[in-house]
């Protein structure tokens, strides 16, 4: 491999140059190292860093724009480039020369940078689902997709791929998982807060935060082997509501479970961020703790919860896996939550498994299902977070 | 006042007894505790059937059952030229491997005078596992010499069979199913009782790569624990310089403008985009446009750095943050340049925080799924990865898509495996959160 040779190289040239401009700043001040402007180790940084960032900066940006065409030529190009850096710098040590000054702006600079690929990030995900979108959108007309309420992906061609039935399903289960959760969840933080003795608190907050650290697989497995046969035996068979094992139910369920942590960890931090002024005054106006409760501290901290009711429900819509293995793949608008429905991240799934064909609009479509997604939980979160944060200056 | 006590009427509340209004608004107190409690009481509950569901389905695929029988390998069939050539036993495929074992197998039953009612020949066949004649065909491929001796085998057993001592299969169940019958169940309980056949500890579960649809007892989890470490490795040596740096800039020297502000929500809205969604980036920009491999551990760790990016952020800006500010001054007061201030005393200060934080999107991103199964590490991996630098760019599994994977197969013996799995995966999760709490009590600091 070329590059990682390439790279070796670069590096052993860096570090060679260390020591030599090192040395040679020492040679020239005549050993006294006081009468160096910077420190003779700031020197040699200065030399290894202009040594090898242009050169990685090189092999990086050739790496990422054209992999498989030939190494060779790039490879003496950024041996060239390192050489000309370390040359430039050996030039450039003297005495007198602000090192320090020099590394610490490059050092700076390598941080801006770091700092901005959460931007780069961002944009590559906007751009690339608007990219093959837009693909998407020429080969199938943008009403029939989002207006369409049938959901028939056929690779003959003559697909049908309205996102209604996926949007129902999504809403539907998101629907069970806030009811399951919110008040689970926000029950659990007002006795945390409010009631538990220490011990208590010190048993049961470590146990809700283990439920947070589970990975989204396992509830998935949950559902299917043990959630969604026992609502099926149970439940829907006796009741005559379906035979499927995985179901709307099923899925709403198990995802309530898992954004109870979530729920209670978000309330917490509300609830107590209420002042205890509030709470001391209805008590020394004889109410009881749940009348505080209910009566001055929910209300004071109803904008938070709102917001984290709204994360909660960006969480329920962007969740994959529990509703793959959980909801069922039919594509359908029916209110029977017994039934098998499924949403738009399973059909993200399901369409990109597999071998895909990027010119077909069955692939494409899950860029646009992608795009959809991104745009619904991006207005959720910024709500919730433009309500939190509106919030917590009141109190501050 | 006054009129009431002129009134001379009962007085209407007394402090010893409660009046209906109290013990209602007392009841309601009540009430709302017993709510409190509950809710706290359910979601406990539900952990606990959760790990129990798991557990209990899960701990049979550290358990395998074995037949232990003579088999005679047969020089006249495994190498006809007799001159032990690797190169002409690797010519023998493993179906004449399989004929040998089937002999082995009704010569050892007819040794021991077992006699079952109603078995077939092909019951009998059936009972070695379809792995287990390629396991024996890489054991003599790597030994020639055991040609023409007779060894002791040590045979993996069909899945049904296996299930059958796991309690997963019975007799009813046998009788109704196509690829067992209760006379081969019989058979192996005969097996048993001579000593042949025993259930025992089973490495091979976390050592072995994944098996075809047909062979369950077969599976392990060998490649899909190299995976997930060598993208534990990408995204270690990518997210944390990346993360560390830009919360250094970010806490430590950006100036309060546009730029950064946007920085700001950009990394905050990002900790909350659905896991999916940097599969499709992934997809699109490593694989589509980059032209990375498919189901290589380098796109999935390049995707997972992204993902977990935002969680070390912000954990290591709070670890900054936690640093009192009359550390830098000091630093500046006697001649360091900022620069020299925040690495030379703030960094080291806020280490134990930093490594925390790490640790802990390390195991957000180790359990992570839906991303991975975009970039295609669903697909069926049987070769191990060489080591990196190489092994990185070559098609791997992860723990957490094996699990996906084992759950899509129809043999319920996969459920068992995909269970044994997800007890792997907990315990290192396990293991990596009690790392992250002990090094808090270890260096947590108060100032």
């Amino acid at each position: 491999m070329p590059v990682s040779w390439t790279l070796l190289l670069v590096l052993a040239l860096a570090g060679a140059g260390y020591f030599v401009t090192r040395a040679r700043v020492v040679a020239l001040a005549g050993g006294d190292v006081r009468r160096l402007h910077s420190r003779p180790s700031y020197h040699g940084w200065n030399a290894a860093l202009l040594t090898a960032l242009p050169a990685l900066f090189l092999i990086a940006i050739w790496r990422f724009v054209q992999p498989a065409a030939n190494a060779t030529p790039v490879a003496i190009l950024a041996l060239v480039l390192a050489a000309a850096g370390l040359g430039f710098a050996l030039v450039r040590s003297a005495p007198g020369f602000r090192a320090r000054n020099a590394v610490e702006s490059m050092v700076k600079g390598l941080l801006i940078l770091c700092s901005s690929i959460a931007i780069l990030t961002t944009a590559g995900i906007v751009f690339s689902m608007l990219f093959e979108s837009g693909h998407f959108f020429r080969q199938y007309p943008w009403h029939d997709f989002f207006f369409g309420t049938t959901w028939s992906p056929r690779f003959g061609g003559g697909s049908q791929l309205g996102i209604l039935p996926l949007l129902w399903g999504t809403l539907y289960i998101s629907l069970i998982a806030l009811a399951v959760s919110v008040p689970i969840g926000l029950f659990a933080a007002i006795y945390m807060s409010e009631y538990a003795s220490p011990r208590l608190r010190g048993v049961a907050k470590p146990m809700i935060e283990v439920l947070a650290g589970i990975p989204t697989i396992v509830y998935g497995l949950f559902a299917l082997i043990t959630v969604g046969p026992m609502l099926r035996d149970y439940f829907a068979q006796p009741l005559g509501l379906g035979n499927s094992g995985s179901s709307v139910m099923t899925a709403g369920l198990v995802m309530g479970i898992m954004l109870i942590p979530f729920v209670s960890s978000l309330s917490d931090d509300i609830i107590n961020a209420v002042p205890q002024s509030l709470r001391d005054g209805a008590l020394g106006l004889g109410s009881t703790q749940s009348e505080t409760v209910r009566k001055v501290v929910l209300p004071a901290a109803l904008p938070g919860i709102v917001g984290a009711v709204l994360l909660a429900a960006s969480r329920a819509i962007g969740e994959t896996m529990i509703v793959v293995l959980g909801a069922g793949a039919a594509a359908r608008m029916d209110l029977n939550p017994f039934e098998a429905m499924t949403t738009i991240t399973v059909k993200i799934v399901s369409q990109l498994t597999g071998d895909n064909d990027f010119a077909a609009p069955e692939t494409l479509v899950a860029f646009a299902l992608g795009l959809t997604l991104f745009v619904i939980t991006l207005g959720l979160n910024i709500v919730a977070l433009y309500v939190v944060r509106k919030y917590r200056e009141q109190y501050e | 006042m006054s009129d009431a006590t002129l009134d001379g009427a009962q007085p209407r509340s007394s402090l010893l007894v409660a009046d209906p209004r109290t013990r209602k608004r007392n009841a309601a107190e009540a009430r709302f505790r017993a709510y409190g409690l509950g809710a706290i009481v359910i979601s406990m509950i539900m952990l606990v059937i959760l790990l129990f569901t798991i557990v209990t389905g899960g701990v049979g695929a550290f358990r395998q059952t074995y037949l232990e029988i003579p088999v005679a390998l047969d020089a006249a069939q495994l190498d006809k030229n007799g001159n032990r050539d690797p190169a002409d036993i690797r010519k023998v495929l493993t179906l004449t491997y399989g004929k040998i074992l089937e002999q082995s197998l009704q010569q050892a039953i007819a040794d021991k005078g077992i006699a079952v009612a109603e078995l077939s020949a092909k019951d009998v066949s059936n009972l070695i596992s379809k792995e287990a004649s390629a396991q024996l065909r890489n054991r003599v491929l790597a030994d020639p010499e055991l040609i023409g001796q007779t060894v002791e085998a040590r045979v993996l057993v069909n899945g049904r069979v296996d299930g059958y001592y796991k309690g997963r299969v019975s007799m009813e169940s046998a009788a109704r199913d196509a690829n067992t019958s209760p006379a081969q169940l019989q058979l192996a309980d005969a097996l048993k009782a001579q000593g042949m056949l025993a259930t025992e500890w089973n490495w091979s579960f976390l050592t072995s790569p994944d098996a075809s649809d047909q062979r369950p007892e077969a599976a392990g989890v060998g490649i899909a624990i190299l995976g997930s470490l060598y993208m534990m490795l990408v995204v270690l040596a990518l997210a944390v310089p990346i993360g560390v740096a830009a919360s250094i800039y970010l806490e430590e020297f950006a100036p309060k403008n546009r730029w950064t502000d946007i920085i700001e929500v950009n990394i905050s809205n990002l900790a909350a985009v659905p896991s999916i969604v940097f599969g499709i980036l992934g997809l699109a920009a490593f694989i589509n446009f980059a032209g990375l491999p498919q189901s290589a551990p380098i796109v999935g760790g390049l995707v997972l750095t992204l993902m977990t990016l935002p969680t070390i952020i912000i954990a290591t800006r709070a670890a900054l943050k936690a640093v009192p500010p009359s550390i830098r001054d000091a630093a500046l007061g006697v001649g360091a340049s900022k620069m020299q201030s925040v690495f030379h005393h703030v960094l080291p200060l806020a280490m134990p925080g930093i490594l925390t934080g790490t640790i802990i999107g390390l195991a957000q991103a180790l359990g992570e799924t839906a991303p991975l199964l975009l970039i295609g590490m669903v697909a069926f991996v049987k070769n191990f990865p060489s080591a990196p630098p190489d092994g990185l760019f070559e098609p791997a599994s992860a723990l957490p898509v094996q699990v996906y994977n084992w759950t899509q197969r129809a043999d319920p013996a996969f459920i068992e495996r995909a269970s044994g799995a997800i007890i792997v995966l907990l315990a290192f999760l396990l293991c990596m959160n009690l790392l992250a709490i002990l090094l808090r009590r270890k260096f947590e600091r108060r100032w």
